[in-house]
């Protein structure tokens, strides 16, 4: 097998007392689409913050094309994470600034685009999702939960990076609109040739935008699969986590 | 003995918490500083800071200013006519504005203004995440955020006490003329007598703390605040009490420092 675009090993880490994540172990193959999946409170959000550098695990490796970030000095680690694009779960746009600012925040904080051309580009972009240039200059205040999704969909692929998260894309969306926001992340995906990681509750999400699955349960990926299965799958945990059984080795757990 | 232990553990605690507080505390400030004079530079951000701390703040602070010269004319009158040393309102006045009232009022005016409102632009920041997405967007933010606002706001409070400075001395000079009877020539030539360039410098190097200490705990507050409205709400109801208690406590220190030889 080739070398993953992201191989985690071992990653540990605890807040207090509390043992978020204790000892992840996970591959993600470049050019495909993870979906990690498990209960609230379980690390997901954890783990991703962890390779973004948002927070800094206790021990362990996080490998992207095969260096390992939290071993690498800080400008390397930087230059290696710059190649991520991130969609919050809420969108997380920057109120004070108008939307073709926010798309392309990015690109004016590298310098690589002057105000002019970064306005140009974000309608461009904004266009890929599926907004109109008439939404450049609204404030996201103005904007509703659905295009602010998109918004932020647009900021995190302008850059066209070679990494993507997305964490829990189609939360607070009505069905359709999350159906709209799974195809363009598909979309976005594929025509940039990306690696993507991506963290959602809803399972008809987690099987429109991944290739593979991997459950996260007490802290440890207990099981790794095509997306495609989550539904038949037979393992006992993921079987009573994607069809929201209440009985089941997981209710057994949070018994405890 | 297990009463004891407790008090000894929570005498610990506390004193552990401090020390932790005052390092945290510390290493923001001393990274959002270095953070001013390394590059890339946000000129736009810090002319904006600047208009929210020193532009939108001047209604406030001239309010504020010549009420208290008025104040103080009139108390003064009150306490010196007893001694016949009415002729010394106009050096209390100017003094008193210039070396104290001028810049600890115009800080405690600021920081309930815009110390308040940066905590609670931070904190709502932090809150939905849009400090995280600075971050993976390739941008410091401590850069972006904090180091610009501790600028803008270093520059804008002595300007701000300039006006003070002025606008208290006014006050006093309309109630001396208008309502106390004293001769406009006599009282301007008393007030510019008794005023040596350290009064007024003293003024504005206190202004220019102030307004670091006033940026410093409105960002710090808010920067690591968490928990949602309530959290932000915490953050914002800190920053303001911190810095003010901060703005006096400095007070006397610089002034022990500037004056007492």
């Amino acid at each position: 097998m080739s070398q993953p675009k992201i191989r985690i090993r071992g990653l540990k880490k605890a807040f207090g007392p509390k043992v978020v994540l204790d000892g992840v172990d996970l591959d993600v193959a470049q050019g495909t689409a993870m979906v990690v999946i498990g209960g609230s409170g379980t690390g997901k959000s954890v783990l991703i913050k962890s390779i973004l550098g948002l927070v800094t695990p206790d021990s362990g490796v996080i490998e992207i094309d095969g260096e390992d970030v939290l071993k690498a000095p800080p400008q390397r680690a930087r230059q290696l994470r710059a190649q991520i694009g991130m969609l919050f779960q809420n969108g997380a746009l920057f109120d004070s600034l108008p939307v073709w600012e926010n798309v392309c925040f990015g690109l004016l904080a590298q310098r690589r685009l002057n105000r002019r051309a970064a306005r140009d580009k974000a309608v461009q972009v904004l266009a890929q999702v599926g907004l109109g240039a008439d939404v450049a200059g609204l404030s996201p205040s103005e904007l509703s939960g659905g295009m602010q999704k998109r918004v932020g969909l647009a900021r995190a692929i302008a850059s066209e990076p070679a990494i993507m998260f997305f964490d829990e894309p189609t939360t607070g969306l009505d069905p359709i609109m999350g159906a709209v926001i799974d195809e363009l992340i598909v979309d976005c995906v594929k025509r940039l040739g990306s690696t993507s990681i991506a963290i959602t509750h809803d399972m008809a999400s987690a099987q429109r935008i991944g290739d593979n699955a991997a459950m996260l349960y007490q802290g440890r990926v207990s099981w790794t699969g095509p997306a495609a299965e989550l539904m038949t799958c037979a393992d006992p945990v993921v079987d009573q986590f994607t069809h929201g059984r209440a009985q089941g080795p997981i209710q057994m757990a949070l018994r405890k | 003995m297990n009463r004891l232990l407790n008090l000894v553990a929570l005498i610990g605690a506390v004193a552990l918490g401090t020390v932790e507080f005052i390092g945290e505390l510390s290493l923001f400030a001393l990274a959002g500083l270095s953070h001013i004079f390394r590059p890339p530079y946000y000129p736009r951000l810090v002319g904006k800071a600047f208009l929210e701390i020193g532009y939108f703040s001047l209604p406030v602070v001239a309010l504020t200013a010549v009420f208290t010269g008025m104040v103080l004319a009139l108390q003064s009158y009150t306490g010196f006519s007893r001694f016949g040393a009415e002729s010394a309102i106009a050096s209390v006045v100017v003094l008193s504005v210039t070396r104290e009232l001028g810049p600890v009022l115009a800080g405690l005016m600021v920081s309930g203004r815009a110390g308040a409102a940066m905590a609670a632009e931070l904190g709502t920041m932090r809150v939905t995440d849009q400090i995280d997405a600075l971050t993976t967007l390739s941008t410091d933010p401590m850069k972006y955020l904090v180091a610009p606002r501790l600028l803008a706001a270093t520059i804008a409070l002595p300007l701000l006490v300039v006006l003070a400075d002025i606008l208290g001395v006014l006050g006093g000079y309309l109630v001396a003329t208008q309502k106390l009877g004293f001769s406009s020539g006599t009282y301007l030539i008393s007030t510019f007598t008794n005023l040596k360039t350290m009064d007024v410098a003293s003024g504005l190097i206190k202004a220019a703390v102030f307004g670091f200490i006033i940026a410093l705990m409105g960002c710090f507050n808010g920067y690591r605040s968490k928990g949602g409205a309530q959290g932000v709400g915490t953050a914002t109801t800190a920053a303001v009490v911190s810095a003010s208690i901060l703005i006096l406590a400095l007070d006397y220190i610089l002034t022990q420092v500037l004056f007492v030889k």
